[in-house]
């Protein structure tokens, strides 16, 4: 064997070994939702069992989990939606009608971000109990779209700083006004960015879990907060958390592997490419 | 030639013509209608709540105590301020940033040198070790916390009863630890992805031509890889800084901030004197102290992407 | 008809003047080139004229009706961008056909004149591409196409053929005349090559900081131009410049101490009197190899293009530029006498400004129709 092969095949071997031990809690918990209780806690654990599907039935049984996930997906979906309504027009107009206060303006929404939830929290507890939002799909919608609201402002300016001025330009030229070259060009050219940008929120969104865990109680409460339920009766129903688990992390993680790429630029407000 | 005739005063939208400073078409929209609704309830959601955490912060008030009510100047900071417990929680937010920085960026610059170079099945692998980041805060702590560090029946006490070592009950013995290295599992992968991302923008040239000078590997990434990752290195450092100052979850569903003390951060610290004792007063001026430390970091990091900003 | 005022036109970028009150008036059927150095305002002046970007004042007006508050879509102009434009998301076909589809015109009028125009640019096999998969003469075709589909009283073309490589340059300038020919319609090119300027303009606008130099046809810039800076920038190689002292000036011409000797170079000469210093010019091709000529120079490097050789000679510390034939035999620091025609020269004053000529070139107004044989007897 030549040495770039010798060499090719070590670094193979190293980087899978690291590869796998990072991912091997995942991959326990994804292995365990297809345990039965007993098994899930037995030692030395059980790696080759008979696959059952005892513990998804018995989490889709009962009747709030898909109350969870539903909350789940109304707040993330709409909190994405709300903040890209908002957002495209804002991050529109500082990519293509730039003046000298575009800079500041974009910084001082990385600014907001920077705020720790930690020290609002009480204001926005008592708002929100005021205004009757605690525990509602509404509450945390708008929450999660105003958190995530800078992120999408930046990763669409980005997406739409790389189309080049003279398309929408030429559009204009040929008669667009402003929403036929939004609709027209710059939707369809800018689709991949805007979907992944989409994602990002969808996924921040979906995992977050300071709010959740404390605007939510039962009502509204997404899949964080059920899971979160989790850790009191220790160690009794682990096949059921793995299964719960995998069904929540699942999509996320699919939605992660597929925009990683666009990601990091939203996540480092552009400063790496 | 025949062309439509024009009408004289063509005003798109009715919105008044005016003389403009920077080159915008002619009876396009105007900024302020586009940017409006963004800035506008960014700049409530920043203001409203920061005014009221400000103002709370010098006031008695108690949810479950109307009786304790009126003006407390700087009471409420004082007493915060001389509570040992908030100075074992601002120790322990310390130790958590500081862990779970040199680990993540550590280790993710060293992975990120990795996992760039040509293996098989690279880009699946690639997939897996960035996979926990996608993770939900609440289920990568739970599943470190009932089967991996479990002291009966995690896989943790099982390995080290096959070496015959002695099993670690991880989260009484050594609750902060834990935390840390749960949460490090969780943004390890983070800098590698985006380190990761800065290499590859590294110019091949670049390393032929050090290569051709005679760097061997190792110069190679301390001339080379290394300051072209700087600054990507500290963005990912500040950015992690601001996420893992409030690190709120994992604590959550695990230790619950104990036992005592050992593992509450400042978030958590604030989360009981709010949510627990009730004590809005008190846990404003704390939420005061965690604004004032998230934006000695924010400044640094605002500076480092205002740089990259060409508009 | 469509003809095109500018009055006093001033563009303001908070706070700079880009562009400085600027006056042209362009003919029906026109072809005016807007030329001068990388920011001296000619993009910023066409885009202004599109309606692409506002005017701080002045008065823009098309057949005579003030358009500053028009939008860009209703002026009945159409642009080519320099990097062409093309929805890289549409094919050819919609490319070309958007302005229509946006005006509502029926799908099968609208391919009808698409069609129309892609006969007349040789697109036809392309229509169903995208952009990505043409080349770029091609691309740049379909832009211009674009542009005829919207059949425009003004065409505006923004540095179209600059992303061109030399040969494909030199075949769409030839395009370029044919077209305007062909559509008989009025045309607004920019452009920093003066080549190009040279060969397609009816009028040429010199540009400088946001000020035109001067406004005239590509001969009359070449044998009479306004000032030093219109006489460095039209022709190539550059003109060559030298500071000369006056040794007697009237009405009939103006005498130059040259180093071998006086000159009388045939300008105006009133105002100037004898011991001001001026700037005599000439053009390279003007210089002529002379044994007995007034001038000497030592020969540094030598450009042989083949049908003519390019001499760059320097006496004390001033360097000339001197084009003489292909069979030229110096060498490289040859010593070398050379002269030209007083009638070539050109002198100016400290401010930069020409002395006039006493005797117009004959040339200098003639109609750039007249050097092709086309179209135009059956235009109008």
């Amino acid at each position: 064997m030549n040495p770039t092969m010798t060499k090719k095949l070590l670094l193979t071997l190293l980087a899978w070994g690291i590869a796998l031990i990072v991912f091997f809690p995942i991959f326990w918990m994804v292995l365990t939702g297809f345990k039965t209780e007993g098994e899930a806690v037995a030692t030395p654990p059980s790696l080759f069992f008979e696959p059952t599907l005892a513990g998804y039935h018995e989490v889709m049984a009962r009747a709030d989990y898909l109350k969870f996930a539903l909350n789940s997906i109304v707040i993330s979906f709409g909190s994405t939606l709300l903040a890209l309504i908002v957002a495209i027009p804002s991050a529109y107009s500082m990519a293509f009608l730039p003046t000298k206060r575009t800079r500041g303006t974009l910084l001082w929404m990385l600014s907001t971000k920077m705020l720790p939830p930690v020290g609002v929290l009480m204001p926005v507890y008592l708002l929100f109990r005021d205004m009757g939002l605690l525990d509602s799909q509404l509450g945390l919608t708008i929450v999660y779209m105003l958190m995530n609201l800078p992120i999408v402002v930046w990763m669409l300016y980005t997406f739409f700083k790389d189309i080049p001025k003279d398309i929408l330009e030429a559009g204009r030229m040929d008669g667009a006004g402003t929403l036929q070259e939004v609709l027209y060009l710059l939707l369809p050219l800018t689709l991949p960015g805007i979907a992944s940008t989409g994602l990002l929120s969808v996924i921040l969104s979906w995992n977050e879990a300071f709010w959740s865990l404390n605007l939510t109680t039962s009502d509204a409460a997404p899949l964080t907060a059920f899971i979160a339920s989790f850790s009191s009766p220790e160690g009794l129903f682990w096949a059921k958390l793995s299964a719960a688990s995998t069904l929540a992390i699942a999509p996320i993680l699919i939605f992660g592997w597929l925009t990683q790429k666009q990601m990091v630029r939203g996540l480092t407000f552009g400063a790496v490419k | 030639m025949i062309r439509p005739p024009f009408p004289t005063c063509f005003l798109q939208w009715g919105i008044p013509m005016r003389e403009r400073t920077s080159g915008r078409t002619v009876g396009g929209f105007r900024n302020v209608f586009l940017q409006g609704p963004a800035v506008t309830l960014l700049l409530l959601w920043m203001l409203v709540p920061l005014g009221m955490t400000l103002w709370f912060s010098f006031q008695r008030y108690n949810l479950i105590n109307p009786m304790i009510s009126g003006f407390a100047g700087w009471d409420n900071y004082t007493y915060l301020l001389t509570d040992p417990a908030l100075w074992t929680a601002m120790g322990n937010t310390l130790l958590l940033v500081g862990w779970v920085l040199a680990i993540s960026v550590i280790g993710g610059t060293l992975l990120a040198v990795l996992f760039q170079q040509e293996f098989f099945g690279r880009g699946i692998a690639r997939l897996l070790v960035i996979a926990p980041f996608f993770v939900m805060p609440t289920v990568g702590a739970l599943v470190w916390k009932n089967m991996l560090m479990h002291p009966v029946n995690g896989v943790f006490a099982w390995l080290s009863g096959l070496l015959g070592l002695p099993v670690i009950d991880w989260f009484s013995s050594m609750p902060l630890a834990s935390i840390i290295i749960i949460v490090a599992w969780q943004w390890m992968p983070f800098a590698l992805l985006i380190l990761l991302t800065a290499i590859q923008s590294l110019d091949d040239d670049q390393v032929e031509a050090a290569r051709m000078d005679g760097a061997g590997p190792l110069a190679i990434f301390w001339f080379i890889t290394l300051p072209h990752l700087k600054r990507a290195i500290s963005v990912v450092i500040m950015i992690e800084m601001i996420f893992l100052l409030t690190i709120f979850a994992e604590i959550f569903v695990t230790t619950s901030g104990g036992p005592g003390l050992a593992s509450t951060n400042l978030a958590y610290f604030i989360y009981i004197r709010a949510l627990l004792d009730f004590d809005v007063g008190g846990a404003s001026a704390g939420g005061v102290i965690a604004i004032i430390l998230a934006n000695i970091v924010a400044i640094f990091l605002i500076r480092t992407v205002a740089k990259n900003l060409e508009t | 008809m469509a003809t095109l005022q500018l009055n006093n036109i001033v563009k303001d970028f908070g706070g700079t003047q880009v562009i400085k009150g600027v006056d042209l008036e362009v003919k029906d059927r026109e072809f005016v080139v807007f030329v001068g150095p990388s920011g001296c305002g000619k993009s910023t002046l066409m885009r202004m004229i599109a309606g692409l970007e506002s005017t701080t004042s002045g008065e823009i007006a098309i057949d005579g009706q003030r358009v500053n508050e028009v939008g860009p879509a209703d002026r009945g102009l159409a642009m080519v961008f320099q990097s062409y434009a093309l929805y890289p998301h549409m094919t050819v076909e919609d490319n070309m056909g958007f302005s229509l589809r946006l005006a509502k015109v029926p799908k099968a009028e609208r391919r009808e004149k698409v069609l129309a125009a892609a006969r007349i640019l040789q697109l036809e096999p392309l229509l169903d591409r995208k952009p990505r998969a043409l080349s770029g003469g091609q691309r740049q075709r379909v832009a211009i196409g674009r542009a005829i589909v919207r059949n425009p009283s003004i065409f505006l073309f923004d540095e179209p053929l600059s992303n061109l490589d030399a040969a494909l340059r030199v075949q769409m300038r030839i395009e370029l005349a044919r077209l305007h020919e062909e559509l008989d319609a009025t045309m607004i090119y920019v452009t920093h090559d003066q080549i190009e300027a040279m060969t397609m303009a009816d009028k040429i606008v010199v540009l400088q900081d946001g000020v035109v130099e001067q406004i005239g046809s590509p001969m009359e810039l070449y044998h009479h131009p306004r000032n030093r800076f219109v006489a460095g920038f039209i022709g190539s190689p550059k003109m060559n410049f030298l500071e000369v002292e006056v040794r007697g000036a009237d009405a009939e011409g103006v005498d130059v101490a040259l180093p071998g000797g006086d000159c009388r170079v045939p300008v105006a000469g009133d105002g100037v009197s004898a011991g001001d210093t001026l700037t005599l010019g000439i053009r390279p091709e003007h210089l002529v190899l002379d044994e007995a000529g007034p001038l000497t120079g030592r020969i540094q490097v030598i450009e042989r293009l083949g049908g003519v050789t390019s001499l760059y000679l320097e006496h004390g510390d001033s360097e000339w530029i001197l084009v003489a034939d292909g069979n030229v035999a110096h060498r490289v620091h040859d010593e070398v006498r050379f002269t030209f025609d007083p009638a070539c020269a050109h002198l100016f004053t400290a401010d930069g400004l020409a002395l006039a000529h006493l005797t117009r070139h004959p040339l200098a107004d003639i109609d750039r129709k007249e050097n092709r044989a086309s179209s135009a007897s059956d235009g109008r």
